[in-house]
């Protein structure tokens, strides 16, 4: 079990080692001649203007909220698939009933106009 | 067992010998033997993302009655090495005020997170990476580290486009994520094990069978979460200057090519072990080298269907894509978890193929029904900010009233 996951620990490594070597090798390779308006931010030729960290609309906000709330729910409902085969109907009606209210929650959002885009 | 028969065992006993015949003590075998193992399916995708390119190239340009690539090698076969080449010697040029260790770190992640899926698939019943028994949390994991890269390159970049840009991909990766994570549920429900190896054993009939609707979301989806047509608002080339990406140059961006290629792929790949059976197949147990290849003419069959899609639909609009996730596809998803295992505990006691088809039977159902409900309230056209009605620039518009003296 525990080599499993030194498995995964080296993948990752040399997953991450290739591209940055790559990268690397190319940078070596690479003619280096920026000037000014070369390392300028690229706004299609206007001047830019102002900070980068631009205002963004709430919209953004909100989804990863939905996304938070469902992802939970999908990482408490792996274990209950998992266990699935071992349950009676009752487990199931019980996930049901999880599940529904989840449901709600979203007919909620949508009622609320909270899922549509601005 | 010969060579023939399973050629990926033949190959890793061999070189264990080999390596126990230099004088190496069995651990450094086992250790050697996984640098090498880890080192192989790390470069293999990644080269056979080239071929890829090409074979991308050549199909959409078929698709668009054109040629494609053919002037390098035979049927233009050593074009992608040219382009590589070609974009490996480019300058990288670093715009002024950007964030360095983001800036770098970002297409480096995106390929990493691409390259990690490949460790836990199992290509034949002997041939996988490892055999980790929660392999598909471990790619829904992963995956997420994509959206992490593209985050990363939003936030380093300095710069407005690539940040607007960021958070239009990051909002529709992460929203699509959902019937993804949905969907996947439905394989472990019956397989009753997040063990990939055990997930494709358990497919007597495929799941696409019993769960069809499923399996068509999940798909649908994964063209999404690679974003693709007709989801690829994340970099609409004929609309915005390419994205996230667009103070990237030479390999790094590059890089992010590669991985946005070998997802592709890698989503055929994850289609295919959950829904169409793995490497399942006549004779596949016995000899594994016919699992292998049944495996990549699933996948093979998985990829094109991507690019058809790619290569014939037109673009959504960002709110009917919105929509289409978070009302239509979400909702679904959850029903079919709720009807789904229900069916499936009231038909435990009755035959397989009864019980297959009433499981199929009420998945497609829930998708007709769900489907024209949920269509039926999404609005035609976005809503819309301020009015419609603006003032004309006529004479009595710009008339002013009479000043009455009192201050406001």
């Amino acid at each position: 079990m525990l080599s499993h996951w030194l498995y995964i620990g080296v993948f990752v490594l040399v997953a991450l080692f290739l591209p940055a070597v790559a990268i690397s090798l190319a940078a070596i390779l690479a003619p280096k001649k920026p000037n000014k308006i070369k390392v300028s931010t690229y706004e299609c030729g206007m001047e830019t203007v102002g900070p980068s960290i631009a205002q963004f609309k709430v919209q953004y906000y909100v989804y990863p909220l939905f996304f938070l709330i469902f992802d939970v729910e999908a990482v408490l409902l792996f274990p209950w698939a998992v266990a699935y085969n071992q349950l009676a109907l009752y487990g199931v009606i019980e996930a049901m009933l999880f599940i529904l209210i989840l449901l709600g929650g979203l007919a909620y959002a949508w009622r609320k106009g909270a899922l549509d885009w601005r | 067992m010969s060579f023939w028969s399973d050629p990926f065992t033949a190959v890793q006993q061999w070189f264990n010998n080999l390596l126990a015949s230099i004088g190496l003590g069995p651990i450094g075998v086992q250790i050697v033997g996984m640098l090498v193992g880890v080192f192989i399916l790390a470069v293999g995708p990644m080269l056979f993302t080239i071929f890829l390119i090409w074979v991308e190239r050549k199909v959409i340009s078929h698709i668009q009655d054109r040629i494609g690539p053919n002037r390098v090698g035979p049927f233009g076969l050593f074009q992608p090495f040219a382009d590589m080449v070609k974009i490996g010697i480019k300058e990288h040029i670093t715009p002024r005020g950007t964030d360095w260790l983001p800036y770098n770190l970002s297409p480096i992640l995106a390929v990493a997170a691409v390259l990690l899926v490949w460790a836990v698939i199992p290509f034949t019943v002997t041939f996988f990476g490892v055999d980790l028994n929660v392999g598909l949390l471990f790619i829904i994991a992963v995956g997420t580290l994509g959206e992490l890269a593209i985050i990363l390159a939003g936030w380093g970049s300095n710069n407005k486009y690539a940040l607007l840009a960021m958070f239009r991909s990051v909002a529709q990766l992460i929203s699509y994520e959902i019937p993804m994570v949905l969907c996947a549920i439905v394989p472990v429900i019956l397989a009753g094990s997040l063990d990939l190896n055990d997930i494709v054993k358990a497919q007597t009939p495929w799941f696409i069978v019993t769960a069809p609707a499923t399996a068509v979301i999940f798909f649908i989806v994964s063209v999404a979460e690679i974003g693709r047509a007709p989801f690829d608002l994340t970099e609409a080339e004929s609309e915005l200057v390419s994205g996230f990406n667009i103070e990237y140059s030479g390999l790094k961006f590059g890089m992010f090519y590669v991985a946005e290629f070998l997802h592709t792929f890698t989503v055929a790949l994850i289609f295919a072990t959950l829904f169409l059976g793995g490497w399942r197949g006549p004779g596949a147990e016995q000899y594994p080298i016919l699992g292998f290849i049944y495996y990549f003419i699933k996948v093979g069959i998985t990829y094109f269907l991507l690019m058809l899609v790619d290569g014939t639909l037109p673009r959504l609009r960002i709110d009917q894509m919105m929509n289409l996730n978070w009302k239509v596809f979400t909702p679904i998803t959850l029903v079919v978890l709720v009807v789904f295992p229900l069916v499936d505990k009231l038909m435990a006691d009755t035959a397989t193929w009864l019980r297959v088809i009433a499981l199929a039977g009420s998945n497609m159902l829930i998708l007709f029904i769900g489907e024209r409900i949920t269509t039926s309230r999404l609005p035609r056209n976005p809503a819309e900010v301020g009015s419609r009605e603006r003032p004309v620039a006529r004479p009595e518009n710009f008339a002013t009233e009479p000043d009455t003296g009192v201050r406001r």
